[in-house]
């Protein structure tokens, strides 16, 4: 019994590495400044977490095929050292582990989420609601209008509640259902919710960020592929949330500024 | 202590006769720990149920299943259900398998028949409190599934309850109207429950031991459910206020966890002032702690088992204690990993991931002592012993995964994907029902004067363990694709081609759930039919070998029991000629 657990544990263990190491089912490619940084730092925590997950159920199938040995002579042994040695591994080799990837990877933390927006960045307005995201540009004026959740009227497609009869810088504001942005530009999303929690992920982006009602929350990238990816709602919302999504279209810069002539003439 | 808490341990109460006090009502810590067992053991097959309605969903979305639409029509006309009701069968699932399943079977099912006996007590300091515990959780139960059965269907809003989405009531959508409060009224009578039960495992290890139990010769496994009691005190009394603010948000018209300005249903909401992340924070404050509640006692289940089988001390006893004791400490600086992506300020995501990454030095200490443990043994294979080994295993797949989630950068990537749902499933579920097992086929014999099938055990196990691989493992890759948990159908273009991982999963989950019922079968047909089982079955040390099984009212028979050895004495010449010494044989111990 003892050496069928020792084969079942390698054979499940040697299945599950090979997986992870043939890439069968993997991330997305990268279409962002920073998603390198997250992708090395996955790696090498796939590394030092792999080796720790293969020693340590190999080593749990080796003990397990000894201790099936049924010998009558064989005298029981205690761990060579003692516990001593096994306590002093893990405590060197964790924690050189995590002390590594703690320093490495608040790197790749900070150029997301610490490090400011570029100033030339393109500031993009993202509302999201059940069970849509909507985005708005400023407009010629570069002014976005101030919001009035109370002016929100979903029907009359006023999603982020403008009130263009009195706000001068509301009235060319550009409001559309996809995330349309130029290629290599820094972009800055400023998002906030209409009803309750949502969130923003695009996997090839490598960014993932709630929308917290109450407050606006930032979020920059810089997107490096033209091309046309979906952008899912990962913040339980209600019914409609695993169908919440829109599009994130990348183009050329001048593919964007035509784009956007073609919106602000509507 | 020890000398003082023998005439502590002398409060003599008789055994009662009527059905009502020996079965319903019972101060019996035996006897409530048994009811404990059956409540979670309703709780876990009406949880695995609904994983595989959930599960065959997600395979077959169009599918219908037979007599689902009985169960309710709304939400699953003529068998199909709607993404609302998967999202009820989801939130329905995680709060009664935490809750009832997780923090029941481990801690306050074992703990409360095993701990008392283990120290040498006759019951708990506190049986009233005790009574009243169970009786409480039992409320709480009844609560929560009253929410299947309100017309408006039950919450959607997932185990954690997310505000504003659980807080703003039924404009929020279907499920969010009765169903989100009977959640909310359920889990602060939970948490009354789980305080009333922590307070006692404290008051009985510190003041209960018999004679000669010093701390340091309490088994692993009380020492785990003590420690486990500390952190429920503190982590119950954080979510009982909670949950109370969220009451009150919903149908007291305050915004503690309700921002001005939201428009839900087309309309303005009557709020104003509150903070979302006030609820994650508060939640998430009892949120991490409750998975070591789920695990801790697991840990020290197979700690204690482990030796009995494999015929040799556990390794490090000294520093397994210390390692619970560490984990336990840190859990309540941790919360906030859960929160990356939540808003809150980007600079706390380092501070609360390095000590969440420091977890896994005294978890990872842990694992090798067990694994140390079975190093040159002459390991017994039984079902519970197995149980042991698989849990070592999936623990240590469970924690690896830890890696990965505990650091902000890459949880960027991972948050909400189904790398978490294998993560915590393999880490606090699997492993601590695992811990569940191998304490069940250990203990059954005690409980109930038989022996269970040990055939029948080992199918289980082997079913089981290739089983919860095949089921969770690959919802690894699925989560490294980006697969967003919570989605009642994959429609995204990127998740599409996803789809057939999902099918072989919920292929998985329907032959392991079914093996489960091979587990059931054994559980009653040996509690009436299994062989009679002697005192001492396993030849194990502790004192809960030193009584009769079951063991009688007051635990010993009237005996003092006088301990003398440490839980571990495996291995060595006892006077009578065994490989073992019972704690309360006065034959010396070899030193170690």
């Amino acid at each position: 019994m003892g050496k069928l657990f020792a084969v079942a544990v390698t054979v499940i263990t040697l299945v599950s590495v090979a997986f992870f190491v043939m890439h069968t089912w993997w991330m997305p490619v990268d279409i962002s400044t920073t998603g390198p940084a997250i992708d090395h730092q996955l790696e090498e925590t796939m590394t030092g977490a792999g080796l720790l997950f293969l020693g340590g159920q190999l080593l749990l199938g080796l003990f397990v095929w000894q201790s099936s040995d049924k010998n009558p002579a064989r005298k029981i042994k205690i761990f060579p050292g003692g516990a001593n040695p096994l306590v002093a591994a893990a405590i060197i080799l964790v924690g050189i582990e995590i002390l590594t990837l703690t320093f490495v990877g608040s790197k790749a933390w900070a150029a997301v989420n610490l490090a400011p927006a570029a100033a030339d960045s393109l500031h993009i307005d993202v509302q999201a609601e059940q069970f849509a995201f909507y985005f708005r540009y400023a407009g010629p004026d570069g002014q976005f209008g101030g919001l009035h959740p109370d002016k929100i009227d979903d029907g009359s497609g006023n999603y982020f509640g403008l009130d263009p009869a009195n706000d001068v810088a509301a009235r060319d504001d550009v409001v559309v259902g996809s995330l349309v942005i130029p290629v290599n530009r820094p972009i800055l999303l400023s998002l906030h919710s209409k009803d309750v929690g949502h969130s923003f992920y695009v996997p090839e982006l490598r960014i993932q960020q709630d929308f917290v009602p109450g407050i606006e929350i930032p979020v920059h990238f810089t997107a490096t592929q033209t091309g046309k990816w979906e952008i899912v709602c990962t913040q339980l919302c209600g019914l409609g949330h695993y169908n919440m999504k829109a599009y994130l279209q990348v183009m050329s810069e001048a593919d964007y500024e035509q784009w956007l002539k073609g919106q602000e003439g509507q | 202590m020890h000398e003082t808490s023998a005439s502590h341990a002398a409060h003599q109460h008789t055994a009662p006769t009527s059905f009502i006090r020996k079965h319903v009502f019972s101060l019996d810590h035996k006897v409530i720990g048994k009811q404990y067992y059956d409540l979670a053991l309703v709780a876990v097959f009406i949880g695995m149920g609904l994983s595989w309605l959930m599960r065959l969903h997600l395979g077959w979305p169009a599918w219908p299943i037979p007599l689902l639409d009985k169960l309710s029509a709304v939400g699953a006309p003529a068998g199909v259900m709607t993404p609302e009701y998967y999202l009820s069968l989801m939130t329905m699932h995680g709060t009664i398998m935490v809750f009832f399943v997780l923090t029941n079977a481990p801690f306050s099912a074992f703990g409360n028949y095993f701990l008392p006996i283990q120290i040498g007590a006759e019951d708990m300091a506190f049986p009233r409190f005790n009574m009243m515990s169970f009786w409480t959780i039992f409320v709480a139960f009844i609560v929560m599934m009253a929410a299947f059965f309100v017309t408006d269907g039950p919450p959607i809003a997932g185990w954690t309850s997310y505000a504003p989405l659980s807080a703003v009531g039924g404009d929020a959508g279907p499920g969010m109207k009765v169903g989100q409060t009977l959640w909310a009224v359920s889990i602060a009578i939970f948490c009354i429950s789980s305080l009333l039960g922590a307070l006692n495992f404290i008051a009985t290890t510190l003041d209960l031991r018999t004679k000669g139990m010093s701390l340091a010769r309490m088994p692993l496994s009380t020492w785990a459910w003590f420690v486990t009691a500390v952190i429920a005190l503190l982590a119950f009394a954080a979510l009982l206020p909670a949950t109370i603010l969220l009451i009150l948000d919903r149908v007291a018209g305050t915004s503690f966890f309700i921002p001005a300005g939201l428009v839900l249903s087309d309309k303005l909401q009557p709020h104003s002032g509150g903070s979302p992340l006030l609820w994650q924070h508060l939640f998430w404050f009892f949120g991490h702690p409750e998975v070591y509640i789920a695990i801790l006692p697991s840990i020290g289940i197979v700690s204690h088992i482990i030796p009995v089988f494999a015929r040799k001390p556990l390794l490090g006893p000294r520093a397994a204690i210390g390692c619970i004791m560490a984990t336990g400490f840190l859990s309540y600086m941790v919360w906030g990993h859960h929160m990356f992506v939540s808003g809150m300020s980007p600079f706390s995501a380092n501070l609360f991931s390095v000590p969440t990454l420091f977890i896994t030095i005294p978890m990872t200490i842990l694992t090798l002592l067990l694994i140390g443990s079975v190093y040159g043994a002459k390991m017994r294979f039984t079902a519970a012993s197995l149980f042991c080994l698989g849990f070592i295993s999936v623990f240590i797949s469970g924690g690896i995964s830890g890696f990965f989630l505990a650091q902000p950068s890459i949880d960027i990537y991972l948050h909400a994907t189904y790398f978490v749902v294998a993560h915590f499933h393999f880490v606090m579920a699997v492993a601590s029902i695992f811990g569940v097992f191998a304490g069940t086929y250990f203990w059954f014999p005690k409980m109930f004067g038989r022996m269970m099938n040990e055939g029948l055990g080992k199918l289980h196990f082997w079913l089981t363990f290739i089983g919860v691989y095949c089921i969770f493992m690959p919802m690894h890759y699925l989560g490294m694709a980006g697969n967003v948990r919570r989605y009642s159908a994959f429609t995204d273009d990127y998740l599409i081609p996803l789809i057939p991982v999902h099918r072989f999963i919920t292929i998985a989950a329907l032959l392991t759930g079914a093996a489960q019922f091979i587990f059931l079968f054994n559980l009653i047909w040996s509690r009436f039919k299994g062989p009679i089982a002697s005192e001492n079955p396993w030849e194990a040390t502790s004192l809960e070998w030193s009584t009769t099984s079951p063991p009688p009212f007051d635990n010993f028979g009237g005996k003092h029991m006088v301990v003398y050895n440490g839980p571990d004495e495996y291995g060595v010449q006892s006077s009578d000629g065994k490989d073992y010494i019972m704690q309360t044989s006065p034959d010396k111990a070899p030193a170690h």
